[in-house]
């Protein structure tokens, strides 16, 4: 009986497990099947083809997307550690005037809902000239209230007497934070870093609203674009667009799955 | 040293809020002067039909997603709690669409869900049964993807309840197995309403969530068909992007925001009131 159990468990898990990887397994296998295969069930094709592949990198810049996700991405997690962590350590660990309230209103911000300023971003970009810029994918995320009250808890926990001894050796308070601070914080660091990347490279609406170049989209925009607008034209040429995205992020998981797990989850950031 | 970020706080939170409550009574395509329209787009808001079926989908959405979300994530949870071989590479295939972007989710699961080519009718025809015209038949559409969300989000949750399930007391368990209850009662009785605060945060999030549904319904129907699928989010997108009108786009905003903090807090109340019970 007992031993039932445990095959019924595994058998189940089983199961589950493949409903959630088996999708992306026969996504993968359809990119290199030629048209009249695509429906099949099988994971290996018949005549392995790399014509989606081509098709979908010669209609579309899926070259330029790539770099252009890989700059928005990494500059704006760059920020949200470097400039982020720097208002965290003030917000943790100096004394100045109207702290309470700027801890206050980073919490607040946390409350209200993206739609409810959705379209005061898009007419403030509009306004500064911003449309078909990068300025425009990168700005508005340069900071993160979630990533500033994650540094700024860790940050209050580090020991007072370092921060003294620091001082009395005549270091700067940047200095501090980034010779102290951050080798003690690799934690939350990674944490933020993984969750703000992970953002950043699905998001999706936010480009289709402020970015109509092609040669500026990201690659989840020119990705929709391309599959919507009919410039696949078949299953298999989306689907091998769609793996320009997927292939880096899921290498990333498979080394990382644990921070990535730890990262997603503490943040509520889901693609 | 904090000044860059109160400078930033200015600019893109403090002025967009603001001027979200200003664009409620403008008037305003981006090329002509804004003009002042009153009372205008909150009337229009209210007799308008479409957005009120949008609201109408999404509770539809929920109804379908909410609970689903619940079930599977409590299932595969407790299935992952017990002593398991390889439990970080369940726990990971489960993670996995998490990580994945909301947009090729929503094209894979378009080729997955073809009525004629698809994957899913593929197996159904296999075993017997009819295939389905699951995104263009109007009463399957949102529940086709309300199931695929649940299906992309539920490893979220199921780390959720994980971290709910590792601080019930091995005492209370050991407890109440000498008193007899069955597995069942077990479940039933101790489990779930230990679990209550992680319940009330997986129906909430998923709430939040499912109200901003815009990349499924965008990519998958158009938000077809006969209007099914069409959702909040994806009716401001159009005002804002299609028809140019600002000031009705950020009034559906505010109205959207205002509906979700309504619907939480309904919520909560009603999960608080059956946790007294």
């Amino acid at each position: 009986m007992k031993l039932l159990g445990r095959v019924a468990l595994y058998a189940g898990l089983t199961l589950a497990a493949l409903t959630f990887i088996y999708p992306f397994l026969w996504m993968a296998s359809a990119t290199f099947k030629p048209l009249a295969e695509v429906g099949s069930i099988a994971l290996f094709p018949d005549n392995p083809t790399l014509d989606n592949y081509r098709t979908m990198w010669a209609r579309a810049p899926f070259g330029r997307a790539l770099f252009n996700s890989t700059l928005v991405a990494g500059t704006i997690t760059l920020s949200v550690l470097v400039f982020g962590s720097i208002a965290a350590y003030a917000m943790a660990r100096l004394r100045f005037r109207g702290r309470p309230a700027l801890n206050a209103v980073t919490m607040g911000v946390l409350l209200v809902p993206g739609q409810l300023t959705l379209i005061p971003m898009y007419t403030l970009i509009v306004q500064l000239g911003w449309i078909d810029t990068y300025a425009a994918l990168i700005v508005p995320y340069l900071f993160n209230a979630t990533a500033i009250l994650m540094m700024r808890q860790f940050f209050l926990q580090i020991p007072q007497s370092l921060i003294d001894s620091a001082r009395m050796d005549g270091m700067s308070e940047l200095r501090i934070l980034f010779t102290i601070f951050w080798p003690l914080s690799k934690p939350v660091l990674s944490i933020v870093a993984i969750f703000t990347f992970m953002g950043s490279w699905n998001e999706v609406l936010w480009p289709l609203l402020v970015v109509r170049e092609q040669q500026l989209m990201t690659l989840p925009q020119l990705l929709t674009v391309f599959a919507l607008g009919g410039g696949a034209g078949s299953i298999g040429v989306s689907l091998a667009s769609a793996m320009v995205l997927v292939v880096p992020v899921v290498i990333a998981y498979a080394i990382l799955q644990r921070n990535f797990i730890e990262s997603m989850a503490s943040s509520g950031v889901k693609g | 040293m904090a000044v860059p970020y109160v400078v930033f706080l200015l600019a893109f939170a403090a002025y967009p809020i603001l001027f979200a409550l200003v664009l409620v009574f403008l008037q305003w395509d981006l090329v002509t002067t804004p003009a002042f329209a009153g009372l205008d787009n909150m009337r229009l808001l209210a007799n308008d039909g479409r957005f009120w079926r949008a609201v109408g989908n999404t509770f539809v959405f929920l109804s379908i997603h909410v609970p689903l979300q619940i079930a599977a994530a409590l299932t595969l949870a407790l299935a992952l709690n017990r002593p398991l071989l390889f439990r970080s590479f369940w726990r990971a295939a489960f993670f996995l669409p998490v990580v994945i972007s909301g947009a090729v989710v929503a094209i894979l699961w378009s080729n997955l869900y073809a009525t004629d080519v698809g994957l899913i009718n593929g197996l159904l025809v296999r075993l017997g049964l009819r295939a389905v015209p699951w995104l263009t038949d109007p009463s399957t559409a949102m529940p086709a993807i309300a199931a695929m969300v649940t299906w992309k989000n539920v490893g979220f949750y199921v780390i959720i309840y994980l971290a709910g399930l590792q601080y019930i007391p091995r005492s209370c368990k050991e407890a109440i197995e000498i008193e007899g209850a069955t597995t069942w009662q077990r479940f039933r009785h101790l489990t779930l309403p230990l679990l209550l605060p992680q319940t009330i945060l997986v129906v909430t999030l998923s709430t939040i969530n499912g109200f901003q549904l815009f990349i499924e319904p965008y990519v998958m129907t158009g938000g077809g068909p006969l209007r099914r699928t069409y959702s909040i989010v994806l009716y401001l997108y159009t005002n804002a992007f299609a028809y140019q009108k600002m000031g009705y786009a950020a009034t559906i905003g505010v109205a959207l925001a205002i509906i979700i903090g309504a619907v939480v807090l309904i919520q909560r109340k009603v999960i608080g009131r059956a946790e007294a019970y």
